[in-house]
Order: C-alpha cells, then sequence, then structure tokens
C-alpha cells in the first residue's frame, strides 16, 4: 500500500501522545510502594478498572485484527468477538472474585496461596513470562503497521516509538498510571468507535464507493481475441504470457512498457480480461505496485459491492440505514472481495489480487476462512472447535487481564468491574460488525494489510476522524503493551526474584526491580516487534490465547473447584500447557509454511492447540494430583 | 494514595460459598448456549445462513445474542450476589 502522511494526523497523534505522558508524571508523584507500583494499591474505583479492563483487553488484535478480518472474510472474523466475549464469562463466573480473595500481585500469589510451592512459583512466573511474549510480538509489530500511514515512518520507527513510551509510562508509574491510560483509551475506543459506526450507517450501501475525501478506482475490462483457449489479443495491449494457477489463467500484458496482470474470466458467456492489482518484487529488491514504480501511485484501495438488492429491486445506492437494516440488505446484496494469489514469474516474485464475487449471504455466515460447510474436513472441523475453545478459556487466564483484580478493594468491586468490563466490551464487538462490513464495501482496503481496515474506513470519512481513531489505535497498543509489561515486571521482580530467589526484598528495591524488568521487558519487545515485522496480528494473539488456556487454565479451575489439587499437580500442569501448546504451534501446518515448507507436509494439521493441549494439563493436573496427595496436609486453609 | 476500606474483607466473605455455587450455575448455564454456536457450525452449518427474523440470519441472531446473553447474565449475576452479600455478612456481623 502506497500511504501519505497527513500533517493533521501528525498533529492530533503528538497531542494523544502527550496527554498520555503528562498524566503519567502526574500519576507518578503518588507511587511509592510495592502495592502501588504493581496493583495501584488495591484503590481503584470499580467502574474505572471495568473501563480499564476493556482498555487492556481491546488491543490490536481487536480493532485493528477481528475489524480486518471481518472486512476479507466475513463473519468468520467475528467469531472472534464471540469467542474473546465469551470468555469474560469464565472470568465472571469462576475466577474474579476468589482470584482477588487468594491473591496480593500477581496471579502467581493465587495459585501459591494454599502452598508455598518453589515449583508453582518458578512455572507460572515463566508461564506468564512466555504468555506475555507471545501477546506483546503482534501489539509491537501492530504498532509498526501504523505508523506508517499515520506519520509516514518506517516499521521499526513505530516499534521503538511504542516501546520507549511504554517503558516510561510503567517505569515511572507502574500500575497506577497504566489503569488510567488504560480507562481514557478504552473509553475513547467505545466512543469513536459508535461514531464511526454511525458514519458508516448514514453512508448507505453504494455501487460506488466514492466520498469527497477519497476516489475508486474502476477496473478495467478489456475483450480478447482467443485460440484454444489462449489469449493472442487484448485490444491496444500486448500480450506477453498467460500462466495457469489453480484454476485461475493469468495473463500478462504490457503497454507503454508498463507490464500488468489481467485475470481471464466468463461474464456471462463473453470472456472478458479483468484487471487485477498486483505487486512485482524484481531480483534486485525493487517493488513496483500494478508495474510502477510506488511514487507514481498506482496501487489503489478496494472492496466494493457489484449489487445491491432493496425489497427485490436492484439499486444504485441505499442511503441511510438503521444497523439492522443495514445488515440484512448486505445479506441480500453481492460483495467484492479481492483474493490473493502469489506465483514466481521468471526471477520476479508476483503476488495479484483478483476479484472474487461473494454472496451476502455467504458474507453474512461462517464458512469463507473456517472450513466448516460443504468443504470441510474433520480436521477443518476440529480446528474451529479448538479455536473456540481457546477463545473462551484464554481470556480468563491472561495475566495481564488476571492482575487488574489486584487494583481493586474488595471482591465485589472485582466482579462489579468485571459486568462493567463485559458491557463495554460487548458493546464494542458489537460494533465490529459494523465497522468490518463497512470496510469491506466502502472500498478503502488495503489487501497488503488487513490490519488497517478500521483506521482507513475513518479516513474515507474525513482526515479529522482517521486521526483520532488512527491516534486511539496506537495507544491502544500502548495501553496493551503497558499492561503486559507490568505483568512480566511483577513475574519477574516479586515471583521469580522476592519470592522464588527468596530475596524478601524491601518495598523499595521491589519497585527498583520492577522498573529495572520493565526496562529489560520493553527492549526485548521491542527487539521481537522489529524481528516480527510483517506477522498477522490476530495471528500469534490466537495463540497466545491457547498458551494461556492451556497453561494457566486448568490450575485456576482446579485449585478453585478441586479440594484434592496439590502444588506439584498444579506446576507439572502448568509445565506440560506450556509445552504441549508450543509444540502443538511449532509443528502445526501454519508454521511450516512460515518455515518455507509445504504445510501439507507438517507432523500435523491442527492450527489450534488448545483442544488437545488444554485436555492434556488437565490430565496432568488430576494425574500428578492424585499419585502425591500425602504432600497436601502441608497446604493451608484459606 | 487514599485508602478506601474494602466493603467485604477479603477471606471474610460468609456469601462466598453461595455465590461460587450461583457462579458455577450460571456458567454452566452459558457454556451450554455458547456450545450450540459451536455444534451447529459444525454439524448443520446450512442452518446458520437461515432468516429468521426481519431478514437477519441465524449466525446474526445467535451471535449478538450470545454478547447480550452474556451482558445479561451477569448483571443478574451481580444482583443475586449483592442480595447474598448484604444479607448474609450481616448475619454473621449481629
Amino acid at each position: 500500500m502506497i500511504y501519505t502522511p497527513s500533517l493533521t494526523a501528525i498533529v492530533i497523534f503528538i497531542l494523544f501522545v502527550a496527554v498520555v505522558l503528562v498524566l503519567s508524571f502526574y500519576l507518578a508523584r503518588k507511587t511509592k510502594s510495592a502495592s502501588s507500583f504493581f496493583a495501584a494499591g488495591g484503590t481503584i474505583h470499580w467502574g474505572v478498572n471495568g473501563i480499564a479492563f476493556a482498555g487492556d483487553y481491546l488491543s490490536a488484535a481487536s480493532f485493528l485484527g477481528i475489524c480486518g478480518m471481518i472486512a476479507f472474510s466475513g463473519y468468520d472474523g467475528f467469531l472472534y468477538s464471540i469467542g474473546y466475549l465469551a470468555g469474560w464469562i469464565v472470568a465472571l463466573f469462576l475466577v474474579a472474585e476468589p482470584l482477588k480473595r487468594l491473591g496480593k500481585y500477581t496471579f502467581t500469589d493465587a495459585l501459591d496461596a494454599r502452598f508455598d510451592s518453589k515449583a508453582i512459583q518458578l512455572a507460572a512466573a515463566v508461564s506468564t513470562l512466555i504468555v506475555s511474549m507471545f501477546y506483546l510480538i503482534p501489539q509491537m509489530v501492530g504498532a509498526g503497521a501504523l505508523v506508517k500511514p499515520l506519520l509516514g515512518l518506517e516499521h521499526h520507527w513505530g516499534v521503538i516509538i511504542v516501546g520507549a513510551i511504554v517503558i516510561f509510562i510503567v517505569a515511572t508509574a507502574g500500575m497506577t498510571s497504566t489503569t488510567y491510560v488504560q480507562f481514557i483509551k478504552g473509553a475513547l475506543l467505545i466512543i469513536f468507535s459508535i461514531v464511526l459506526s454511525v458514519y458508516i450507517f448514514n453512508n448507505g450501501l453504494k455501487l460506488n464507493p466514492e466520498t469527497k475525501h477519497q476516489s475508486y478506482h474502476q477496473f478495467i475490462k478489456l475483450t480478447p481475441a482467443l485460440e484454444n483457449g489462449r489469449v493472442t489479443k487484448a485490444e491496444d495491449y500486448k500480450v506477453m504470457d498467460q500462466v495457469q494457477i489453480n484454476e485461475h489463467q493469468l495473463v500478462k500484458l504490457e503497454k507503454s512498457g508498463i507490464i500488468r496482470w489481467f485475470l481471464l474470466i466468463n461474464a456471462n458467456n463473453e470472456m472478458v480480461l479483468q484487471e487485477m492489482l498486483s505487486t512485482t518484487l524484481t531480483p534486485n529488491g525493487q517493488k513496483l505496485y500494478n508495474g510502477e514504480p510506488a511514487k507514481n501511485g498506482k496501487f489503489y484501495q478496494v472492496g466494493h459491492l457489484s449489487k445491491i438488492i432493496v425489497d427485490g429491486k436492484e439499486v444504485d445506492k441505499t442511503g441511510a440505514l438503521g444497523p439492522f437494516e443495514f445488515l440484512s440488505t448486505i445479506e441480500k446484496s453481492e460483495i467484492v472481495r479481492f483474493e490473493q494469489l502469489k506465483f514466481s514469474d521468471g526471477k520476479n516474485k508476483v503476488s495479484v489480487w483478483y476479484q472474487n464475487i461473494t454472496s451476502g449471504s455467504d458474507m453474512m455466515k461462517p464458512g469463507l476462512r473456517f472450513k466448516i460447510g460443504k468443504d470441510a474436513t474433520p480436521i477443518s472441523k476440529l480446528n474451529f472447535i479448538s479455536l473456540m475453545i481457546a477463545l473462551f478459556l484464554g481470556t480468563s487466564a491472561l495475566p495481564h487481564i488476571l492482575i487488574r483484580y489486584y487494583t481493586v478493594p474488595s471482591q465485589r468491586d472485582a466482579r462489579k468491574s468485571t459486568i462493567v468490563a463485559i458491557a463495554a466490551i460487548g458493546t464494542f464487538y458489537i460494533l465490529t460488525m459494523f465497522m468490518g462490513l463497512g470496510a469491506a464495501i466502502n472500498g478503502v482496503l488495503d489487501v497488503e494489510s488487513s490490519n488497517m481496515s478500521a483506521p482507513l474506513l475513518a479516513k474515507a470519512f474525513g482526515i479529522g476522524l482517521f486521526s483520532i481513531i488512527s491516534a486511539i489505535a496506537f495507544a491502544t497498543i500502548l495501553g496493551t503493551v503497558s499492561g503486559l509489561i507490568i505483568a512480566s515486571t511483577g513475574a519477574i521482580a516479586h515471583d521469580i526474584i522476592d519470592n522464588y530467589m527468596g530475596k524478601n526484598l524491601s518495598e523499595e528495591k521491589k519497585v527498583l526491580a520492577g522498573k529495572i524488568s520493565a526496562f529489560v521487558v520493553g527492549i526485548v519487545a521491542i527487539i521481537l516487534g522489529i524481528a516480527f515485522k510483517g506477522m498477522n496480528v490476530s495471528f500469534l494473539v490466537g495463540w497466545a490465547f491457547a498458551v494461556a488456556a492451556s497453561a494457566n487454565l486448568p490450575s485456576i479451575l482446579m485449585l478453585l473447584f478441586w479440594k484434592k489439587t496439590t502444588a506439584k499437580g498444579i506446576a507439572w500442569s502448568i509445565v506440560v500447557g506450556i509445552i504441549s501448546a508450543l509444540g502443538l504451534i511449532l509443528t502445526s501446518p501454519m508454521m511450516w509454511g512460515r518455515y518455507g515448507l509445504n504445510p501439507n507436509d507438517a507432523i500435523h494439521q491442527l492450527n489450534n492447540p488448545a483442544i488437545i493441549s488444554f485436555t492434556l494439563a488437565l490430565l496432568t493436573l488430576i494425574f500428578v494430583s492424585l499419585a502425591t496427595q500425602k504432600d497436601n496436609h502441608k497446604k493451608k486453609d484459606i | 494514595m487514599m485508602e478506601h476500606g474494602p466493603a467485604i474483607k477479603p477471606g471474610n466473605d460468609a456469601a462466598s460459598k453461595k455465590k461460587s455455587k450461583l457462579g458455577v450455575i450460571l456458567f454452566i448455564v452459558y457454556s451450554i448456549v455458547y456450545g450450540g454456536f459451536v455444534i451447529i457450525g459444525v454439524v448443520n452449518y446450512e442452518l446458520m445462513g437461515k432468516i429468521i427474523v426481519k431478514g437477519q440470519n441465524l449466525a446474526v441472531i445467535y451471535g449478538f445474542g450470545l454478547i447480550v446473553f452474556a451482558i445479561i447474565l451477569g448483571l443478574i449475576y451481580n444482583a443475586i450476589c449483592t442480595n447474598y452479600e448484604n444479607k448474609m455478612n450481616k448475619e454473621e456481623a449481629s
């Protein structure tokens, strides 16, 4: 995608970051004790904490990832919204209050409250660090992706800016400052998602998605001459080549020295060459967009409707629509999605995106991304079930979510703040459906990065809205990264140095250890954020959920609901959960593809590990606990 | 920083057993409804596309419904728990 930064966007962004930093300075004056650094002194109001939960939870994966996935794959993206929200039910009904009762600063405290076991302290702290790192990488990658359209900076600068600001926020004021940053960001994200949705409804549906803020490229159609299925002539273009990729016939044409790719299709019994978007990577590293250098600006945002049906009749536009009318009209209409094909053309690596007309009814039900319909296999169905389990069980095992229960004064406040979180997050997730579909039909999609769909949709409605939405998206990343770094510093300074190594640090030294840990974790996050450039934001987050659900949740649940649980049972369950989830991920078809191997040759065909790794961790806990019952005489009653 | 006194001191909540039982029941209720959604998706996928009401298909109604249902269950749970706490912790104190 070719982006040009805007001055308004830069000014709004800088103002936004400045406010966050001033707030951190102001709150930093109050952070002196370890309790205040790691858990905001347990004095945060439940309403503020509830919205801060939303701030923590609605990470880059939710705002950028889900909206993007809905825009590209329809309802399948919304499955993430459903699963992420359902996870809060586990948090509210099973985990919130007992965890608040048992813990102090970290979730390791809660797991270890009855046992005082070195094995639990180490296993739970390591698990916190691994899950937090899995979660940190996509946030940092998201930051890198955002700064390009917003500030015109390269990926690594985005990662470094986020890293530096977050280290500053965390190291100055710890959890208090992080909480208020999350509160402001969570509230703004929900308010402006509502504003964006209102714009979408007012705009309605139209065949030509041009607005006064953006033009829309009209794709060329050529009438070719054919001989035995091969194109011999194409109006005033010179025919260079014709290749078959899967079932598609791709034709390479040239005019005025510029190479373009077209798709040969049968439109109403007439053969037509339809223009595609293409990128070509030459052996000397130059990237051409539709055959021309980036500076020529010949690469376009896409996504439009090819047919709109209202009351059984085809129309060009609908005018303003209500939320339910918006969905039911899309259900009856047709959407043009752009699908990617990759191939080698001599020494050049070519990607093309062709128009795929998708019925609204297919867009509005699962199946475009997750194969559970007519072309499903038992493995693809198992993948779907496993994903839905990971999303359901992962939320209440995420360390940066769990630590937020220690920032409120009482169990009642923990419960109330969870309900505020569910209401706020639920509202946002319902809006993801409208924002995702809005992006799909308003000609704003960047085919190279689904993550930018929601901010680019805002851009179609005006640069001011785009700037605010992008600044909030950036703050979303800042907030989530802060929460993750606090969780990691708690694991290092409190769980490992203070408890596991038995250093018995003074309050000041514990805070200092926390600040040094924040600096180190922040630097590691910056390095990983740069190294993983180009990785899909929602990709790793889904895995973070699977690892969290497998490593942490069996222990949390069994500790609360099974009296025979032992310290060794918990420690082994965490170890087995981490190893099995990571092992399955690293040997999955998706990773096989990333290693440059054929995904079909992978050791197994399961991309979502939770169904196996969660079960293994649970069984380990049960068997080891039953075998070590004699240890339980030392268990404390709480 | 100013300390607010906890409404209920951690570890000293007479209602905790009843609340925990209620939590488990509501969790099972929600899990069944959530499980129903996943099972329809896997077993009878075409049903998801069936128009149910006002031009909305089952996938939209069920999906939005799961989100709204979570919020409603949360509010019910909080109301009952608060009631337990007010009643039982008062009894405990008297």
